[in-house]
């Protein structure tokens, strides 16, 4: 399906799922007024984030220097490259929905596709709002444990796919 | 949250104070880029809260419980790896079924793939990374969560040497 079928049939599903919280709300049907609820709280407080985080990608996307980046996320970086993205992926805030957007505004300024890949990785590991949250409900072994197991082997799998992609020409949609 | 919104409102003045021009093309670039998401952002979000409706939390608790062992590390990463919570509920979530019994193993299954794996994320993730590298990166990040359940359950004492 062509991107923009995709997001006609998106549309459809959208004003759907509207139509039927509405008409739930109008005749008290339970379960449609849950739902309303569930993607009122979670989905606003969600869509909240958005606006600003595409707001820093395009303040980023004017005012980061291409040089800086290459120098820092780009070849030749070695491991300084991954300690950036870590760092990077510490201060991200949302998910995944956020972390992708901001790898390609990464991308786009010349990091290269393993230290990409690992920032997505870290981001989905070691967002530092997360991790305090963790740490006061979960406690501190099971965070310290959880840390030290995933961020070597996000390090050693993103190197390795992103090695794996450039040996095949694989290029980010930008 | 509110920070963000300090954070994002401080970079803007500054960002203008210092160059009009510049900031006005950051803010359309952040414009068109958020109405081309907003789609797919979209139907996320009625996946989930449809997904939330239909799941009885009864049955969460029964099939991740005490007794669940490996099934139940198994289900915590499928339902990790679908639904969609925030860290700020997921963690207190964590914390109400540990006190219920549901062990640490089960939950670092559960925390972590909510994290890395998203199912539901995959048609915003496809747009950016195409459909190979998103299957790739997703199987990957599960096979990562697996490892730090085991490793947990290795910490903790639910899995014997």
């Amino acid at each position: 399906m062509t991107s923009k079928g995709r997001q006609c049939v998106q549309l459809v599903l959208a004003l759907g799922f509207g139509l039927f919280l509405a008409f739930s709300f109008l005749v008290g049907f339970q379960p449609g007024r849950k739902m309303g609820q569930i993607f009122g709280s979670t989905g606003m407080t969600m869509l909240g984030l958005l606006p600003c985080a595409f707001v820093l990608i395009g303040l980023f996307d004017v005012w980061a220097k291409r040089e800086t980046i290459e120098k820092h996320l780009g070849e030749g970086s070695g491991i300084r490259g991954y300690v950036w993205s870590l760092l990077l992926a510490g201060m991200t805030v949302g998910g995944l929905y956020v972390a992708i957007p901001v790898s390609c505004a990464l991308a786009s300024k010349g990091a290269r596709l393993s230290v990409i890949l690992a920032y997505v990785g870290f981001a989905g590991v070691c967002r530092i709002p997360m991790v305090l949250f963790e740490i006061s409900f979960m406690g501190w072994t099971f965070t310290i444990v959880r840390l030290a197991i995933s961020i070597p082997l996000v390090l050693v799998t993103s190197w390795l796919l992103g090695m794996a992609l450039e040996q095949h020409g694989y290029c980010m949609e930008q | 949250m509110v920070y963000l919104y300090v954070i994002t409102a401080g970079a803007l003045l500054v960002s203008a104070s210092v160059n009009r021009t510049k900031t006005v093309t950051a803010l359309k670039l952040a414009a068109k880029r958020l109405l081309k998401i907003l789609p797919a952002f979209i139907t996320m979000m009625v996946v989930f809260s449809i997904t939330m409706t239909l799941l009885p939390q009864e049955l969460v608790a029964r099939l991740i419980g005490r007794e669940s062992g490996w099934w139940g590390v198994a289900t915590a990463a499928g339902i990790g790896s679908i639904v969609f919570i925030p860290g700020f509920i997921a963690f207190p979530l964590s914390a109400a079924l540990l006190k219920q019994g549901v062990p640490y193993m089960v939950l670092a299954a559960f925390t972590t793939t909510l994290m890395m794996v998203g199912i539901l994320t995959y048609p915003l993730e496809r747009q950016y990374f195409g459909r190979t590298v998103t299957l790739v990166r997703n199987g990957l990040s599960l096979v990562i969560a697996l490892i730090v359940a085991v490793v947990i359950g290795l910490v903790f004492g639910e899995l014997g040497w």
